[in-house]
């Protein structure tokens, strides 16, 4: 495992995510109104919804496809609903946004 | 690999109330236990069918009254099999087999059949226009027929029979109801409750005929009328038969279970094959078949527990209350009503109020209530006669009820106050007060809601949804306000109409704006609320508001719609749904070029082709754009489409040029959002060719000019449009319609359809301001174009020249470490 940089926060508007491609599947970076930034995988553990497409509020997403709430601190379904999905590490340094993966970075947009 | 045990196999049979319930508990006791397999002779998941009667009242939509939804089913593994109805069951082998030829092997076997109603044997009874009441088929059957506004009979007094008189005569047919008794309910009332049901019935302007025998239904190829025993011919379009279910027993009478009326189970639930149970209205147990739905479940927590391993679980029997379920009926009925010389009864009875109450009394102790117009103190009575309580310390006050005892003041929170902790509360789901205060205390709820999702009371019936809120205010104390209006989400107390009119008073132009002068309990709002919000400061600030993306769905933020799988569809518009052959040519090209799977005509006359993915979204609508195609707005609570017909262009019976004034409207009013999605159509003759009575705005051309209609739906609900009424010019027509837009747009509620705005506001306050204020009317409709000049933007031309780039591409692309590293 080792950090990987994956881009900017410029690149991610407030309250909205960005998606990340990985051999393993997509990951989706969010960014907060106080521009706190998270790292879960871009897969609703309801029905696979992408994530990455819903509303932020405060530090949680709103699934697009049937409106679970996921926590993107824990990764955990909020509500009555349960499941969970990977939430994966990640840090600044400065603008850029690291993230613990056991990957390379090929090439940011 | 899993070790020890491996799981049973569990096929259930049926997929009613009862065998979700018995599931519900078995994943609770034993969540690892089985793998569940359900065969389900209706496509559909489970759902409450005792609420089927509001939902054909319209009072309730379908989607209200699902017990499990399709997530519930794959969080618990279970195989759901939708529409396989199982024809063969094999005792020694254990399997069975559906009608589809799918064959499941069982360790344990659930038969939850239900009932069949019961169809008279007269000729004629299979006719077409002859329906049961049983399922949601039936009820949308019943709502199709109900459209042509013709005449109904009811086959049947009893409660189903009423509930689906009153719901049909609330869709607008005129309705008859047959009852071969001399009163109504005679199961479960007295004649003179009947006979205040029967009054209050017809009061509702349904005609009720005591002691008519069917004698055949008539009619050549469907129905045209009722021949009563006495030789009175009634003519009815649709005939429903409510006179009664049978426990539909049949498979397993085939397949040699024991069977009796209904299949015959010991107390545990348990047929005459040791592996084989059956619970619900198919079963008998202790010689009883049961209907009401509190049995019902009782047996679903007898199975369970046997299944989980209980062998001492037995079912008890106990009464039910009836409770009719017909807005405004209040009706309360439980236990023996019978007359004898060993008992004795207590009346009360108030005309003028309308209120009848009759207690049988045995023994000093209550053995049957029957309450009518007033039953509130129906709880407390069943209660009295279930704890067999001696009443004869208070029989002098005992009719007027709890709060009359023992001197306590006339409050009727007191009265449930006053109940004790065991006393039952929700018959349909067993729960007593001490469980409900108890959780509203202990797990800190707050709302109805919260109290039906953790202990289902009032989440069947609903009739003691009062109770439960009194409950709540008692235990909750002032900060429990049952009457306060819904607010908008959790992150604020107010509702949609407090926020559009502080809106506009305080001047609010931005979200940030209004949560913090009306205070949200959030820092960032939800999903609910931020899309709510920033289309009001969009519809009231047009020039002003800046759109914030981030607050929208994804579909309004990327402009196409997300499929299941996470790629988008494309709809270009197609004005009125004329095209023509270089525009097909273009589609078909762009198709071939981004290798589209699926191309689909929609109902709104144009194309959607589907499955494309999203970072190709810029560069086909680039190529649809080169052809002069802009986003047909398939995914925007705004205008979607203006169907048409060909009109006088082509049609011999056209009567004015349906097609250009559906292109115009089309041409006019595409950008502006809404506050839900609006369809439209312009027919050009009354023959209706493009369907323009079912749209949330149609117009029907006729020779004399354009009948401008709205408020209809056909989607969930399916409504026939209202007439807003007649102008004479085409440039009239358009005035008319953008003006009912725009003032739907300044008063709708965020996802509110204009056909509950307008059953909200009034048809007649809208008809006002539209046809007869012609300042009013020039007013919205000046704002309707103001708003134009900014919203009235290609967001696709905008996002094929570089707009909102970030939603397309991925931020990076990462791949697993190279060697040389």
């Amino acid at each position: 495992m080792n950090w990987v940089e994956i881009g900017t926060i410029n690149d991610i508007p407030r309250r909205g995510a960005r998606c990340v491609n990985t051999p393993d599947g997509k990951i989706a970076v969010f960014r907060t109104m106080e521009d706190q930034i998270f790292a879960i995988d871009d897969h609703c553990p309801h029905k696979g919804g992408p994530l990455s497409q819903g509303i932020v509020h405060g530090a949680a997403v709103t699934c697009p496809l049937h409106n679970w709430v996921i926590s993107l601190e824990t990764g955990k379904a909020l509500g009555a609903d349960e499941g969970s999905v990977k939430t994966i590490a990640v840090k600044r340094d400065g603008d850029r946004i690291l993230a613990l993966l056991e990957l390379a970075a090929v090439a940011a947009e | 690999m899993e070790a020890a045990t491996k799981k049973q196999k569990l096929v259930v049979i049926g997929n009613g109330m009862a065998p979700g319930r018995a599931l519900e508990h078995l994943f609770e006791m034993a969540p690892d236990a089985y793998d569940v397999t359900i065969f389900n002779a209706e496509p559909r998941v489970n759902y409450d069918r005792i609420m089927l009667s509001p939902v054909l009242s319209g009072e309730k939509a379908f989607e209200e009254i699902i017990i499990h939804g399709d997530g519930w089913y794959i969080k618990h593994g279970i195989t759901l099999y939708k529409g396989h109805k199982i024809v063969g069951i094999d005792l020694t082998a254990k399997t069975v087999t559906s009608d589809a030829g799918t064959t499941e092997t069982y360790d344990k076997l659930l038969i939850a059949t239900g009932s069949v109603p019961f169809v008279l044997p007269v000729p004629g009874n299979n006719l077409p226009g002859v329906l049961t009441y049983r399922d949601l088929d039936d009820v949308n059957a019943m709502l199709l027929a109900a459209q042509s506004r013709a005449r109904a009979v009811v086959i049947g007094g009893g409660l189903l029979g009423l509930e689906a008189a009153a719901g049909l005569k609330s869709r607008g047919m005129d309705v008859t109801v047959l009852h071969i008794m001399p009163t109504l309910m005679e199961r479960q009332l007295d004649p003179a409750a009947g006979y205040l049901l029967e009054q209050a019935v017809e009061q509702r302007g349904i005609r009720v005929m005591t002691k008519a025998s069917t004698k055949e239904i008539i009619g050549q190829t469907k129905v045209e009328g009722v021949l009563l025993a006495d030789g009175t011919i009634l003519s009815a379009d649709l005939v429903v038969m409510a006179a009664g279910i049978r426990p539909n027993a049949m498979l397993a009478k085939e397949v040699g279970l024991e069977t009796n009326r209904g299949i015959v189970v010991d107390g545990g639930m348990r047929t005459s094959d040791s592996d084989v149970f059956s619970i619900g209205e198919c079963a008998e147990v202790g010689g009883q078949c049961y209907g009401l739905v509190a049995p019902l479940y009782e047996m679903a927590r007898v199975v369970s527990a046997q299944l989980a391993g209980d062998a001492d679980a037995k079912f008890v029997h106990s009464e039910t209350p009836t409770k009719l379920k017909v807005t405004g009926i209040n009706l309360f009925s439980v236990g023996d009503l019978g007359e004898g010389d060993d008992r004795q009864e207590i009346v009360l009875r108030d005309a003028a109020a309308g209120v009848y109450k009759r207690l049988v009394l045995k023994d000093d102790r209550i053995i049957g209530t029957v309450l009518y117009g007033e039953t509130s103190d129906g709880a407390w009575f069943h209660d009295l006669t279930k704890k067999r309580t001696d009443i004869s310390e208070m029989r002098d006050t005992l009719i007027f009820g709890q709060s009359y005892q023992g001197g306590s003041p006339l409050d009727p929170m007191a009265a449930v106050a006053a109940l004790p902790d065991d006393a039952e509360i929700c018959g349909c789901n067993g729960i007593c007060k001490g469980k409900i205060t108890g959780a509203i205390s202990g797990k800190g709820l707050t709302s109805l809601d919260d109290v039906r999702a953790h202990t289902k009371a009032s989440a069947s019936c609903g009739s003691c949804t009062g109770l439960v809120e009194q409950l709540l205010s008692i235990t909750l104390g002032d900060s429990y306000n049952p009457s306060a209006v819904t607010p908008m989400c959790g992150c604020t107390d107010l509702g949609h109409d407090d926020v559009r009119r502080l809106i506009k008073a305080k001047k609010l132009k931005s979200i940030p704006a209004v949560m913090q002068e009306l205070e949200w309990k959030t820092s960032c709002g939800c999903a609910k609320c931020r899309p709510a919000l920033n289309y009001y400061l969009i519809a009231d600030w047009p020039d002003e508001y800046a759109d914030d993306y981030q607050s929208r769905f994804i579909n309004e933020r990327v402009h196409a719609n997300i499929q299941k799988d996470g790629t988008y569809s494309v709809v270009p518009r197609m004005w009125g749904g004329v095209t023509n052959s270089r525009e097909l040519r273009a589609i078909a090209d762009v198709v071939d070029k981004f290798e589209i799977p699926a191309v689909k005509v929609t109902g709104g006359q144009r194309i959607d082709m589907l499955g494309i993915k999203k970072e190709d979204l810029p560069a086909v609508w680039a190529d649809l754009g080169k052809a002069g195609f802009i986003s047909g707005q398939a995914y925007a609570k705004g205008l979607r489409t203006v169907k048409t017909c060909v009109g006088t262009d082509w049609c011999r019976f056209g009567t004015q040029d349906s097609t250009g004034l559906g292109i115009r409207i089309e041409k006019f009013m595409w950008g502006s959002w809404t506050p839900a999605k609006v369809k439209m159509a312009v027919s050009g003759c009354p023959r209706n060719c493009a369907e323009a009575t079912c749209k949330d705005v149609g117009i029907i051309c006729v020779d004399s000019g354009y009948e401008i209609h709205f408020a209809g739906a056909a989607g969930l609900d399916i409504k026939g449009t209202e007439v807003l009424g007649m102008v004479r010019t085409e440039d009239e027509a358009l005035e008319h319609v953008v003006a009912l837009t725009q003032m739907y747009r300044e008063q709708g509620r965020y996802l509110e359809r204009i056909y509950k705005w307008a059953k909200r506001v009034g048809l007649d306050e809208i008809r006002r301001q539209i046809m007869q204020d012609d300042a009013k009317r020039r007013g919205y409709f000046e704002r309707f174009v103001f708003s134009q000049k900014f919203a009235q933007v290609d967001p696709w031309s905008e996002r094929v020249s570089g707009v909102d780039k970030h939603e397309f591409q991925p931020m990076a692309s990462v791949s697993y470490q190279q060697a040389a590293e």
